[in-house]
Order: structure tokens, then C-alpha cells, then sequence
């Protein structure tokens, strides 16, 4: 009864632990950002949108584009 | 258990999986993109047939003239390039979504949601989207859609991931009052449902025209088996690796309970 649903690690018992979404919250953000455009440089840039312009990151990564199945030309 | 220890993780099998990635898409795609971009020169060279000449000794040629990067640094260096960094932020972006989930899907040890978490991702973030808009190999797909192509395909993705997010959070509500059964049958089917209305709704793509429907097909097989490389590399290694730390810290606990009870 002492022990509760999901608090953390509890007396001489191990439940499963979660972790607090403040704690999560800043790298999630910051990192899922990155990620994200990271994914965009190599799926999407100078396709339909060119940052810069150009078609230098398209023709490098051209063949992954393909392999990894995001629309390209 | 912290969102650090998930990250780094994460990375790593990310860097690792992005490698194999690149092995495999090369052993396996390769060839197909080859006998694709062969398939186009003879196209392109059979119609202007008077000025284009010689041309095309570059290979993969786009309309603009502008960077050129040759196909053996494309199909090697740039195809690293792309898995790696593919890899390594789908790898962090996984890992921080098991760190956020873990303890929070109902009994599932920490290994266990973060397999869920991979699966989870594969199928709404590549397989899925892959069933609507499948790869097209170089010759496929004409410069003048690839906005639409990209924003339809893009936008299918995101309705795809909302909706796995969604019927995970619904499957774990339901899960307290109705236990597991219910609970996965009602968030796999709103995902389901969902996902085949979304399919249903949204244009359809078919450039194909007269590519040859074996190497179309050879072509996307490998595709698929490139990002399952990918995903299973992924959520195989975490799995793993989160598995291990949880043991790890498990015994710890239990070391120091033991201490204190003495």
C-alpha cells in the first residue's frame, strides 16, 4: 500500500521509473529542433525550397533522398 | 534514468544504425538507382537526339547548371552524408520520446516502451507514409511537382505521427479502465481508421508513366529495406542499451537497500 503508481524509486522495492516532463521538457525542445532540421537539409532542401540556393546539399545527398523515399527529381 | 542517459544513447545507435543504413542502401539500392539514371540518359538521349551529344557523361544531370556532383562521390560519400545524419537525429529524436514515455505505458519496463517507441515510430513515419507516397527512383518524379510532392508527402507524415501520437495516448486511458486488449484495439484502430480516410483524401501521385515496372519495384523493395535498417538499427540498439541501464540502475538499488537494511 506504501507503494504508490508511478512515483519513482520507493524503499527497497524498484518500480519502474518515469521522468519528469520539466526535466525532459529543455532537451526535447532543443534537440528535437535540431533534429528536425537536420531532417529537412537532407530530405527536403532545394526541392521545393532553397536555403540556401543553389543545388549543392541536393546533388550531395541526392542518392539518400532517393533511398530513404522522400519526393525528389 | 534521465533524459541525458536516454540522448547519448540515442546518438550512438543513431551514428551506428546510420551506418549500417548507408551499407546496406548501398549494397542494396545502388544498383537500381544505376540501372534507373541509365534508363533516363537513354531516354533523354533518344529525343534531342541532335543537340544533347555528349552531354551526359556526368550522369544524373539536373535541369539547372548549377553544383555537380559526380555519381561515384553520390553514391558513396553523399549516401553517408545523408544516413548518418539521418541516423543520428532520428536516434535522438527516438530516444527522447522513449525518455518522455518510460514508466508512463502502463507495466512496460523501460526496454519494453522503448521498443514500442521505435515501432511505433517506423510504422508512422516510414511506413506508412510510404504506402501513400512510395520512393520513386531518379527518372520517376517530374521537377515541375516536387513542391506539391513534397508538401502532400510531408503533410501525410505529420498526419500519420499526430495520429500514432494520438492513439498511443488513448490506448494508455483506456488501458486503466478497460486493460490492455481494449486499449490496443481502440488506439491501433483510430490510427488505422484514421490513417485510411487520410489516404483516401489526399492526391495521388502516379509520374511512373513507361519506367519499367521490375526495376520501379526493385527499386522501392530496397528502399524499404533501407529504412528498416534504419528503424530496426535503431530500435534494436536502444532497446538494448536502455535495457541494460535499467538493470544496471535496478542493482544499484537493491545494493544500496541491502546496505541500508543491515
Amino acid at each position: 500500500m506504501s507503494q504508490s503508481s508511478a512515483a519513482p524509486i520507493s524503499g527497497s522495492t524498484v518500480e519502474i521509473p518515469s521522468i519528469p516532463f520539466r526535466e525532459i521538457a529543455p532537451w526535447a525542445l532543443f534537440f528535437g529542433l535540431l533534429g528536425l532540421i537536420i531532417l529537412f537539409f537532407i530530405s527536403a532542401d532545394q526541392g521545393a525550397i532553397s536555403i540556401p540556393s543553389g543545388n549543392a546539399i541536393h546533388e550531395w545527398v541526392h542518392d539518400s533522398r532517393h533511398l530513404l523515399g522522400y519526393p525528389c527529381h | 534514468m534521465t533524459a541525458r542517459a536516454f540522448l547519448v544513447r540515442g546518438l550512438l545507435v543513431g551514428l551506428l544504425a546510420g551506418f549500417a543504413t548507408f551499407l546496406v542502401a548501398h549494397q542494396v539500392g545502388e544498383p537500381h538507382v544505376e540501372t534507373a539514371i541509365a534508363l533516363e540518359e537513354a531516354a533523354s538521349a533518344d529525343e534531342p537526339a541532335t543537340e544533347a551529344g555528349s552531354a551526359h557523361e556526368a550522369g544524373h544531370v539536373h535541369e539547372e547548371d548549377g553544383t555537380t556532383v559526380s555519381r561515384p562521390n553520390q553514391r558513396t560519400w553523399g549516401l553517408l552524408t545523408g544516413s548518418l545524419a539521418v541516423g543520428l537525429a532520428i536516434g535522438g529524436i527516438v530516444a527522447l520520446v522513449a525518455a518522455s514515455v518510460v514508466g508512463r505505458i502502463g507495466t512496460l519496463t523501460p526496454g519494453q516502451s522503448t521498443a514500442l517507441v521505435s515501432l511505433v515510430g517506423f510504422v508512422s513515419v516510414a511506413l506508412v507514409p510510404f504506402l501513400k507516397y512510395p520512393a520513386t527512383p531518379p527518372a520517376v518524379g517530374s521537377g515541375d511537382t516536387i513542391g506539391d510532392r513534397t508538401s502532400w508527402f510531408f503533410g501525410f507524415m505529420l498526419i500519420s505521427v499526430a495520429f500514432a501520437a494520438l492513439s498511443s495516448l488513448l490506448a494508455v486511458r483506456i488501458h486503466e479502465q478497460s486493460g490492455t486488449y481494449v486499449a490496443v484495439l481502440s488506439g491501433v484502430g483510430l490510427y488505422v481508421v484514421a490513417m485510411v480516410a487520410a489516404g483516401q483524401l489526399m492526391p495521388t501521385v502516379n509520374e511512373v508513366g513507361t519506367f519499367p515496372a521490375d526495376v520501379l519495384w526493385y527499386f522501392r523493395r530496397a528502399s524499404l529495406i533501407t529504412l528498416a535498417t534504419l528503424w530496426g538499427g535503431i530500435g534494436i540498439g536502444l532497446t538494448g542499451l536502455v535495457g541494460r541501464l535499467y538493470r544496471r540502475e535496478t542493482v544499484q538499488v537493491e545494493r544500496r537497500a541491502l546496505a541500508a537494511s543491515l
